[in-house]
């Protein structure tokens, strides 16, 4: 219809014009600016459907491509586009922004305006980490994520939220500095700051470790993998409802979508070479956090274990291409394995989004998380309690809903490459039914536990219609994943080609410099 | 066909989507209107298919409803598979929900009372029971219908979930969410196995479609893998695939949560726990037979699991004083029958007890359930005694369940157990005499339980209080009518199926046995009929054993307990360490509680504690944090504020840097 129209910025910026009118309305009349927000992002939604409706999905090229110059000095463009890897991402993104600022409505009362306009900001930054072909656009939206949310923990939050604002912020900055000094140093060598041309770049072994290892601490931080988690677990404690959900949601997805978008197309070869790194710390999730979920007392430390081990899973699915081909001779299953993480992602956006709200739901009545505290939650709040079980079988898996799709297509895929890993792996069929449903058990069924519990009431109608809708999401995902799969088939089976072939070759030949930086980096760092 | 076989499917699904989120509104007796429509249907429909099979020539249908997802070039679709076998299951499993979802009409009637009175959860149970067990249906059959592993894996877990909320239904009671919570975790446990072979499916046939599998099956009989040192694919796939059916069917070591599950309301104990989601496992092996039939090392595991299970569960039931916990040991015991009988490839045989344990089993609960209606939820038999006199429809049929359970000449069960037994002493794999032997004594067993229950419920004084007794009448005609349609199959069900089933090959192409297995072939060739049959039977020895224990049971319960009323707990403490042996099910809750779940905890708490709070949190993060402070204590003493320090400083780093430049 449009091609040339720019639904990426429009997505984008959108959100966050959008949200600076909130703050700028102010909490004077909240109301209104309660309405802006949902209008906002009701509409922030409504213009990314284009990019589901539009898609051409027999191709693996980068679609509603934007180009312009930023910054020429440096080569620096303002340059967007997606594929079938970030498209869906981008959608859930702005799906889940919409239960955000409808779970915030009436809970939300110290500066409601700021706290509305916050996550709308945060919505456009986050289409713009997925949807930005720039590195150093990327790299600003990227960096640009943390400020919002680090009001939103540390304004909103819990009694504890300085030091958890703290250990969050330090601990992906961290990460990240190690990702920009690898992408300065692409750009030295591609003389460009595409992405794209990050992906042609041709890279002797000890550059592309070193910049997989720089990839690796930031992304494994978003993720988070085994051992850089424990950020998660305070800060969704302390964090608001919506900032939970958001960081669950989506955030988390954003490590998970680098692995894609940088480690396995940049250094194809140093993946091959460290896979086996990752797929242990990914197995570590999935069985070592699964039973340190099992013993916590907070739901919502529960359910960020949870997390991580379910996102252990995407790990796992994203890099076992290389095992399986060592194994088996061929990529079969690696396409599966990687579809896998990404069906994962989104259906762990609904799930774990919706685990999150529910136990804002409890909280916001209780004002307690602590499991001890509450028993027989079903006796006064049937439907709520249904709700919750529902979410809590989703979380462990449950055929029919979306949970059962992404672990079923990595341990298909995960049994090609390692009878062990395939194993360890489906642990999780035990683990997370064990956390999720002991929960469950104490927290819903049971006698009326005390008369705080007595006297709740069941959900309002703006709960139900959240609930409502995001169960209704787990369920599509999960009855009929045919859609979803097919718009990511092209972009990944193009990227499983693109790891298997190796950049060592031609690395030799075109970058001798590269080589003697990497040479002299390497004789830099203790470890070698 | 294929819109009728959808029909089928979700008629009972719809009943449950209208009774679930809509019985507050429409009320109970349109609830259960929906659902018993719903399922109704659903039967009437299976049995005509079954009757086309029988007598019409239907031919099998084997198609797909909808492409679930194509991924890596693999199809994953939902389909159906309604060959003879599927009919059979697809009969049997309507028949008794239908059954069922008439008596439940009788048996939640009151269940307001189930309920602490402020208690929310407790409105409307009555429409969420039936939502459930319509449920329930809709699951069942979509995984005796499947035409893949994908979707019989989803039937497989959705019958997990319904009887999750089923066991745990009466949620304030903390018993029930114990029962639920385990019986969750341990089918899980099963699953893990299970997913695992569908894993090795996939990667060895690159198909989840049965025929495709089937068909590529003998080309890999040969195929060794490099796992556990070397194994044979077939018997890998097949074990594990095994394991998921341990779970759902309750075979020893993950049978633990079957008699816990009977704290669910007593109508799904018939139909889950006893007449279809528990045999599910049966069904999937006998649908399998391609695949087990290529490892006799698989098979003689089956057998052996089963025989194990059949002998030592019914010596629980021996024990056990709840008239529910009988019956779910019976089951147990009798599940295990089914499975020796896979493990002997006389899968015909297997379904064939399947079948009619459907019949008597779900009838031994239902009347178990109506005597426990009648005691006003009193389930001791300790409690009981003379009901016969004041019950006349649930004591003659529950006799008549018995007499089928023990496999009495004539009765249903008598063919099926008989089958097995004769199928398993003929078969050569690993472990059959020894599995013949447990199967044989187990007929003693069966007997001695059956009986000495039956005895203590509805033979004898009346034990119960004055205000029970005085209460005491037959129950309504929505329990008594099941009872009677549910006893009439127990009877002649066998009989007329017999011949079919075990001698002519009815089920023909839906199984397969290698000829060198075939442990069925004896009996078909000496095949003479029914009576020639039954004659043959009483001649040996399992019939003697069954008698033997019934007349042991008659002896001990009928006669010694008129005199001596407490002969059953004098028994029991004479049997000393016997009875305790068996009063603790062998240890295994015990084990279970104490090394998995407190084990599990026990590690996550170390791990969290630990890795988490004291290793990374501790020692890295924090104690980086705390390194950063102490370093920058002391770098605070460079800070020394006179300015000449200062230049100094700056004047070698710039010599240094210069130097590096010019170097480089």
């Amino acid at each position: 219809m449009l091609p040339e129209f720019p639904w990426l910025s429009l997505v984008i910026w959108l959100p966050i014009i959008g949200g600076l009118a909130v703050i700028a309305n102010g909490d004077k009349n909240a109301e209104l600016s309660k309405r802006i927000a949902l209008g906002v992002a009701v509409a922030a939604f409504a213009v990314s459907l284009p990019l589901w409706f539009m898609f051409d999905a027999s191709t693996a090229a980068m679609q509603f491509v934007e180009r312009a110059d930023w910054i020429p000095a440096i080569k620096v463009e303002y340059s967007l586009g997606v594929d079938g890897i970030s498209m869906p991402l981008i959608l859930l993104t702005t799906f889940i922004t919409i239960f955000v600022i409808i779970a915030g409505w009436d809970v939300v009362t110290y500066r409601p305006s700021y706290y509305m306009g916050a996550f709308l900001i945060m919505e456009g930054i986050m289409v713009g980490v997925f949807s930005a072909l720039d590195a150093i656009l990327f790299y600003f939206f990227w960096e640009a994520m943390l400020i919002p949310m680090f009001l939103i923990i540390g304004v909103w939050g819990g009694p504890n939220r300085v030091y958890a604002t703290i250990k969050f912020f330090l601990y992906t900055f961290f990460g990240s500095v190690f990702m920009l000094i690898a992408l300065i140093y692409m750009y030295f060598q591609a003389d460009s700051f595409s992405i794209l041309d990050f992906h042609a770049l041709p890279l002797g072994m000890t550059a592309q470790v070193l910049i997989f290892i720089a990839f690796l601490l930031a992304f494994a931080v978003k993720v988070p993998m085994f051992p850089v988690h424990t950020w998660l677990p305070d800060a969704h404690v302390e964090a608001p409802t919506g900032g939970s959900v958001i960081l669950a949601a989506i955030m988390l997805k954003i490590g998970g979508y680098g692995f894609l978008r940088f480690s396995l197309p940049i250094t194809p070869d140093a993946s091959a070479e460290l896979d086996g790194l990752i797929i242990a710390l990914s197995l570590i999730a999935v069985v070592y956090i699964g039973l340190v979920a099992l013993v916590q007392q907070d739901m919502k430390k529960l359910i960020a274990y949870s997390s991580i081990a379910h996102m252990g899973f995407v790990t796992l699915g994203f890099f076992v291409v290389f095992a399986i081909v060592r194994h088996t001779g061929s990529a079969d299953g690696a396409v599966m394995g990687i579809e896998g993480g990404m069906v994962q992602m989104i259906s762990h956006g609904f799930i774990s989004g919706a685990l999150f709200l529910c136990v804002g739901v409890l909280y916001d009545r209780m004002h307690t998380r602590q499991i001890a505290d509450y028993g027989g939650v079903i006796n006064t709040m049937p439907w709520f309690g249904a709700f919750v079980v529902f979410f809590a079988m989703a979380n462990a898996g449950l055929p029919g809903t979306s949970g059962f799709v992404g672990e079923f297509m990595v341990i298909l895929a995960t049994f090609r490459a390692d009878f062990w890993y395939a194993l360890l792996a489906a642990t999780t069929l035990i683990l997370a039914a064990a956390f999720t449903l002991w929960m469950v058990k104490r927290v819903i069924f049971g006698p009326v536990g005390n008369e705080q519990v007595a006297a709740l009431k069941d959900l309002n109608r703006r709960e139900a219609l959240n609930l409502g809708v995001l169960a209704v999401a787990t369920l599509a995902i999960g009855i009929w994943p045919k859609p979803l799969v097919d718009v990511m088939e092209p972009s990944i089976v193009h990227l499983v080609e693109q790891v298997q072939v190796s950049k060592l070759a031609t690395a030799g030949v075109h970058v001798d410099a590269g080589a003697a930086v990497a040479a002299e980096l390497v004789q830099m760092t203790p470890a070698d | 066909m294929q819109s009728i076989y959808l029909l089928i499917v979700l008629a009972p699904l719809v009943g449950a989507i209208v009774a679930g989120f809509f019985g507050g509104r429409i009320g109970r007796v349109n609830a259960h209107r929906v659902t018993i429509a719903g399922v109704g249907l659903s039967a009437v429909l299976s049995l005509a298919v079954l009757v086309g099979f029988m007598w019409l020539d239907l031919q099998s249908f084997n198609g797909t409803v909808y492409t679930w997802m194509v991924a890596d070039g693999m199809h994953f679709e939902i389909g159906f598979l309604v060959d003879r076998l599927t009919a059979l299951m697809m009969a049997t499993v309507t028949f008794v929900s239908l059954m069922v979802h008439i008596y439940t009409i009788g048996y939640m009637a009151d269940d307001e009372h189930n309920w602490p009175h402020e208690s929310l959860a407790g409105r409307n149970s009555y429409q969420r029971f039936f939502a459930y067990i319509s449920l329930f249906t809709f699951s069942m059959l979509m995984l005796v219908m499947s035409n893949n592993f994908m979707q019989l894996f989803f039937g497989w877990e959705a019958v997990g979930l319904v009887s999750y909320l089923l066991i745990g239904f009466w949620s304030t009671r903390e018993s029930a969410i114990f029962a639920n919570l385990k019986a969750f975790l341990v089918n899980r446990v099963g699953d893990f196995g299970f997913i695992l072979g569908i894993a090795a499916i996939g990667m060895y046939f690159g198909s989840m479609d049965y025929a495709e599998v089937f068909a590529k099956a003998p080309e890999l009989a040969e195929t060794q893998i490099a796992v556990f040192g070397g194994v044979s694919l077939m018997t890998l796939i097949c074990i594990l695939l095994f394991i998921g059916a341990m779970g759902k069917s309750a075979q020893v070591p993950l049978h633990v949560w079957l008699p816990d599950s009977m704290e669910g309301p007593t109508p799904i104990s018939a139909l889950i726990h006893a007449a279809t989601m528990v045999t599910a496992g049966i069904f999937m092996v006998a649908r399998m037979s391609p695949l087990f039939e290529l490892s006799t090392t698989a098979l003689s595991f089956v057998l052996l699991v089963g025989a194990i299970t059949a002998f030592f569960m019914g010596l629980i039931g021996l024990v056990q004083n709840d008239i529910k916990r009988v019956v779910a040991y019976s089951t147990l015991s009798q599940l295990g029958y089914m499975t020796a009988a896979l493990g002997a490839s006389a899968y015909a045989a297997g379904i064939f007890h399947l079948m009619t344990h459907a019949f008597f089993k779900a009838l031994l609960f239902l009347a178990a359930g109506s005597v426990i209606i009648a005691m006003h939820h009193d389930q001791d038999i300790r409690n009981m005694g003379g009901l016969r006199k004041y019950m006349r429809i649930t004591w003659i049929t529950a006799l008549i369940g018995s007499l089928a359970l023990i496999a009495f000449p004539g009765f249903s069960g008598f063919f099926s157990k008989d089958a097995i037994i004769e199928a398993v002493g003929d078969s050569h794999v690993f472990g059959s005499g020894i599995a013949w032997l447990l199967l044989t004594v187990g007929a003693f067993v069966t007997a001695l339980y059956s009986f000495r229950m039956y005895y203590l419920v509805f033979h004898g004084k009346p034990r119960m209080d004055e205000h029970t007794r005085h209460h005491l009448h037959e129950t309504p005609w929505v329990v008594t009518v099941p009872l009677i349609a549910l006893a009439i199959p127990s009877i002649f069900i066998g009989w007329f199926t017999v011949e079919p089933l075990l001698v002519n090959n009815w089920l023909g192409d839906a199984i397969y046995v290698k000829p060198e297995h075939d442990s069925l072939h004896h009996l078909a060739e000496h095949w003479h009929g029914q009576l020639a049959f039954i004659a043959h039977g009483m001649t040996a020895l399992p019939f003697w054993l069954a008698m033997a224990g019934l007349a042991l049971a008659t002896f001990v319960w009928f006669f010694l307990h008129q005199k001596n009323p407490d002969i059953d707990a004098r028994l029991q403490r004479a049997a000393g360490p016997l009875t305790r042996l068996l009063d603790n099910k062998y240890g295994f809750d015990d084990f279970n509680q104490k090394v998995f779940a407190g084990g599990g905890r026990g590690l996550g708490q170390l791990l969290w504690q630990a890795g988490d709070r004291a290793l990374i949190d501790g020692a890295v993060v924090n104690g980086s944090a705390r390194m950063v402070g102490y370093v920058a204590g002391v770098m605070r003493h460079l800070q020394t504020g006179y300015l000449y320090h200062y230049a100094i400083a700056m004047i070698v780093g710039l010599v240094a840097l210069l130097t590096l430049f010019v170097a480089l």
